[in-house]
């Protein structure tokens, strides 16, 4: 790799790519820490999705107070500020170099120029993207109409636009449920949300939307095509067997103008793999220790592109334990190699992170399950730990909080599985 | 006096002739189209190749085995002259039984036979050297070096700003209704935009070909849809280095797998006939792409999974009556030129085609053309901000901020890149703003997010720049517009 005289250079403890919550909540907590830190984010606001995210629900662990999604993002921009935490927006991040462990450069671009920024530790902090139509196979005319539910989102709620006023709704996870309610309030008619699924993908109060706005939802359905000339006009449903198979001579159609897709997100993390970062295929961002360092020593990563939380408390306690740990980074040289302790994933457990621990400190395991189940105990056997849970959905998030003493007696791996109780 | 010369048609045929003919003192040339920007017909969605020219025979189709390999050569002039993206990575026609190897000595032959350069048969070692991908039941394939691949649509764009450049007139959303002819002679074009005067009609409409032809009294031809469709993979897929074709059907050229030139990897077409009056269907189908599946798996057993397409598409060529293009002066029409059924290999095989018909005015029409004293023949490139190299990109930063503002993340095009954009539609009379245009001019939405991050901010430059409400910026031309009023029109009961 070439150093590159030719563009300014800037030089920091960390920089921190990515000014949603994670990005935020970890430079606040770098710069409360004593170190240098520089922000980036592409947009021209800071907040990452959330000031798009009109409606309330947030905050209610990180800031003991039921927030809207702009407020929750004011606030840490607001403690950013206070601070004197330096960032950048409107810069986007072209490139990341890792020129050895406490040598870093993220090149970046912004309306001042170019920048390369060298840094020690760096936290990944990019979000996600959505699933598009296209990905989840929807063939027909490629018309006007079709829309991500964030797109949408965007759209309406930064620049004040309606896409549509009869809309089919693909997917019923929290961001598909709470645009139904988005587009009923703003008197669109939501004509169906369309599940993959046999059950609802979102949290129970967003299901709860559906009857609110006598919205029709369709389980175990799937919209395989959109036809039209210049704008959606009708969408094709198909109904599904438990392998996803589409029933024959189960199809029909509904009249519509706007479709919107709200298929599941992917954690961003191409740059990353550009740099040989590992990825976890199963959660679909890279997989890390309990600092939430990734397989490049110094690459922290928190938020969504971590994996996809569904609460934003989550996202921000995230992002300060990848500022606590860059900070550990720094003062040491890197974080001490030992014998981790494996995580692994038991009967009914979809996904899981922090894939490896140290044992020298307490943890949140993060995990989803694979399918829906009632009455059941989080297990990890090794160590004898037991949590009894009234259900289990995959679209709500296990938060599994495990002690120090409770990891050093699990020996080379522990297993977390969702039994029946 | 000059004579006055309508184009129908701002396709790759079309826009090629208007440039060509920009050359000649003597002509007043007019291009008109009935779409919002160039190139959005035929030309929009196919396979993107320069064909190498040795697989159509010469005994059936002349004119196609003629214009192909001529076009072929010309275009290894004109991505230069107008800075047009592209690659010459070369074909492999591949075999994967030994009664294959019959088929590729006739290409081999024919190719011969029609001119084409450095072509042979590759075998064992040499071949997965040429594409280390390929399936290992390949046993041979005929290797073709001088093919090559373009980006389409920027193809027709370069080749229309350069004839505007040279004093085109360009008559965009301007849909033909009827020719007027007189005592034999064509005498003008009626549009929906009033009267167009012309002494030479030149019938460039691409599927409707017939349509127009049958204005001017002219229907010894038809011309039917041969559907095809295509997917296209994220740009983290590997893909092959070569074009690989499979060895051809009489019917088909088969499913290529190509990585196509900006870097994702494409696989398709299948062959679809549709009736004659299907012309607007472009709509993909879960048979199709099934096929195109199936087929590219045969060439590239490595097709990842589902979930790294990106796209899905369908194109529709021109099948004419007969099969061969038909280019030539119509002797009962005077002045009428039909450039007509233009299918596979047409935009190969278009600035020849463009000569050609700049030879019929001469030879057929009797118009001596008079060429220009300055003519320019070059025509600058947009700027691509992912292009650029990080000291350049700051030279342009400091010039404009807005340069240094990514717009499109997946692919890096800057709000720079945009707004020249939009200064190149106005200037080739692009009067409604669309999100296409932009993609077609600059990449963005063409990367993996499909556009969901950068769509609401282009659709925010297009309507300051144009002067329009946002909700009035199109995905594609009237009809296809992004919203219907404010947020709030509905319940103020006034959707736009």
């Amino acid at each position: 790799m070439e150093p590159m005289p030719q563009i300014p250079m800037l030089s920091y403890d960390v920089v921190v790519i990515g000014g949603g919550p994670a990005g935020m909540a970890a430079a606040v907590k770098a710069k409360e820490l004593g170190l240098n830190v520089l922000l980036l984010d592409e947009n021209d606001y800071l907040g990452g999705i959330l000031p798009q995210c009109i409606h309330p629900g947030f905050g209610l662990h990180y800031f003991k107070e039921e927030l809207t999604g702009p407020e929750f993002a004011s606030r840490l921009a607001r403690r950013m500020v206070e601070l004197g935490v330096e960032y950048r927006t409107s810069s986007r991040v072209l490139e990341i170099r890792n020129y050895s462990d406490l040598e870093k450069v993220v090149i970046f671009t912004s309306p001042a120029g170019v920048y390369q920024a060298w840094a020690k530790a760096i936290i990944y902090a990019a979000g996600a993207r959505e699933r598009h139509a296209f990905e989840i196979g929807i063939v027909g005319d490629r018309v006007a109409g079709i829309y991500t539910a964030g797109e949408a989102q965007t759209l309406m709620d930064v620049y004040g636009i309606l896409p549509g006023k009869e809309i089919v709704i693909v997917g019923s996870g929290d961001v598909g449920l709470i645009m139904a309610r988005r587009f009923a309030l703003e008197g669109a008619k939501v004509k169906a949300v369309v599940e993959l699924m046999p059950y609802p993908g979102g949290l129970a109060r967003n299901v709860m939307i559906l009857k609110d706005f006598n919205i029709p939802l369709y389980l175990s359905h799937k919209v395989v095509e959109v036809r039209g000339r210049g704008r959606v006009q009708r969408v094709k449903v198909v109904k599904v067997d438990e392998n996803f198979n589409e029933v024959p001579g189960s199809e029909f159609w509904i009249e519509a103008d706007t479709l919107v897709i709200s298929a599941g997100l992917v954690p961003s993390v191409k740059k990353l793999k550009k740099i040989g970062v590992e990825i976890d295929p199963a959660t679909g961002g890279p997989i890390v220790n309990d600092r939430l360092e990734t397989s490049v020593p110094g690459i922290f990563v928190a938020g969504n592109s971590l994996l996809i939380n569904d609460l934003v408390d989550y996202v921000a306690e995230q992002g300060e334990l990848a500022a606590e740990a860059a900070k550990e980074f720094i003062d040491k040289g890197g974080i001490e190699s030992r014998n981790w302790v494996k995580v692994e994933k038991g009967e009914n457990v979809r996904l899981i992170a922090p894939h490896y621990l140290s044992g020298d400190r307490d943890v949140h395991l993060y995990l989803r399950v694979a399918r829906p189940m009632e009455d059941v105990e989080v297990r990890v056997p090794e160590i004898g730990k037991r949590l009894r849970l009234p259900v289990v959905k995959p679209a709500e998030m296990i938060r599994l909080k495990l002690k120090a003493e409770e990891i050093q007696k699990a020996g080379e791996k522990l297993t977390v599985e969702v039994v029946g109780a | 006096m000059k004579t006055r010369v309508a184009i129908i048609g701002a396709g790759i045929s079309g826009a090629s002739i208007a440039r060509v003919l920009s050359r000649y003192e003597n002509l007043e040339v007019h291009l008109i189209e009935k779409a919002p920007d160039v190139g959005w017909g035929v030309s929009k969605a196919n396979t993107a190749l320069i064909h190498g020219g040795y697989d159509d025979d010469p005994e059936k189709y002349p004119v196609r085995a003629r214009l192909c390999i001529r076009g072929n050569r010309i275009w290894h002039q004109w991505v230069k002259e107008l800075q047009i993206a592209h690659v010459w990575n070369g074909a492999l026609i591949v075999a994967t039984k030994e009664e294959d190897f019959d088929e590729l000595e006739k290409l081999l032959e024919r190719g011969r036979k029609n001119g084409v350069p450095e072509m042979r048969i590759v075998e064992g070692d040499e071949l997965f050297h040429l594409e280390p991908g390929l399936t290992k039941e390949a046993i041979g394939a005929l290797w073709v070096p001088i093919v090559g691949q373009i980006a389409p649509i920027p193809a027709v764009i370069a080749l229309v700003e350069n004839a505007v450049a040279n004093g085109v007139k360009t008559h965009l959303e301007t849909e033909v209704t009827g020719i007027k002819v007189e005592n034999g002679e064509v005498k003008g074009v009626e549009t929906n935009n009033g009267f167009i005067e012309a002494d030479i009609v030149i019938n460039a409409a691409g599927l409707y070909a017939d349509k127009i032809a049958r204005m001017a009294g002219i229907d010894y031809f038809e011309i039917h849809p041969r559907k095809g469709e295509y997917y296209l993979f994220d740009d983290d897929v590997p893909g092959p280095r070569r074009v690989l074709f499979p060895t051809p059907t009489p019917v088909s050229k088969g499913i290529v797998v190509t990585t196509e030139v900006s870097g994702h990897m494409m696989i398709g077409p299948n062959a679809q006939d549709l009736p004659p009056e299907e012309k607007e269907d472009f709509a993909t189908t879960e048979e199709g792409l099934r096929e195109v599946w199936e087929g590219a798996r045969k060439l590239w057993p490595n097709l990842p999974p589902k979930s790294k397409v990106i796209r899905t598409f369908a194109g529709l060529r021109p099948e004419p009556t007969g099969g061969d293009f038909i280019i030539k002066a119509e002797e009962e029409v005077q002045g009428f030129i039909n450039v007509a059924g233009i299918r596979s290999p047409g935009l190969t095989s278009a600035p020849a085609i463009a000569y050609e018909v700049a030879e019929i005015i001469q030879r057929d029409l009797g118009v001596k053309l008079v060429e220009k004293e300055r003519w320019n023949p070059y025509r600058k490139e947009i700027t691509h901000f992912f292009m650029l190299p990080p000291e350049k990109a700051n030279e342009m930063v400091k010039r404009n901020p807005a340069y240094g503002k990514i717009v499109c993340r997946c692919n890096h095009v800057s709000e720079g890149d945009i707004l020249e954009a939009i200064e190149r539609m106005k200037f080739i009379g692009v009067k409604t703003p669309s999100v296409d245009s932009v993609k077609f001019r600059t990449k963005a939405t063409t990367g993996t997010c499909q556009g969901s991050f950068c769509r609401p901010r282009i659709v925010q430059l297009l309507a300051r720049e144009y002067g329009v409400e946002p909700w009035k910026i199109t995905l594609k031309g009237r009809g296809s517009e992004i919203g219907i009023g404010d947020v709030k029109a509905l319940l103020r009961g006034d959707e736009a």
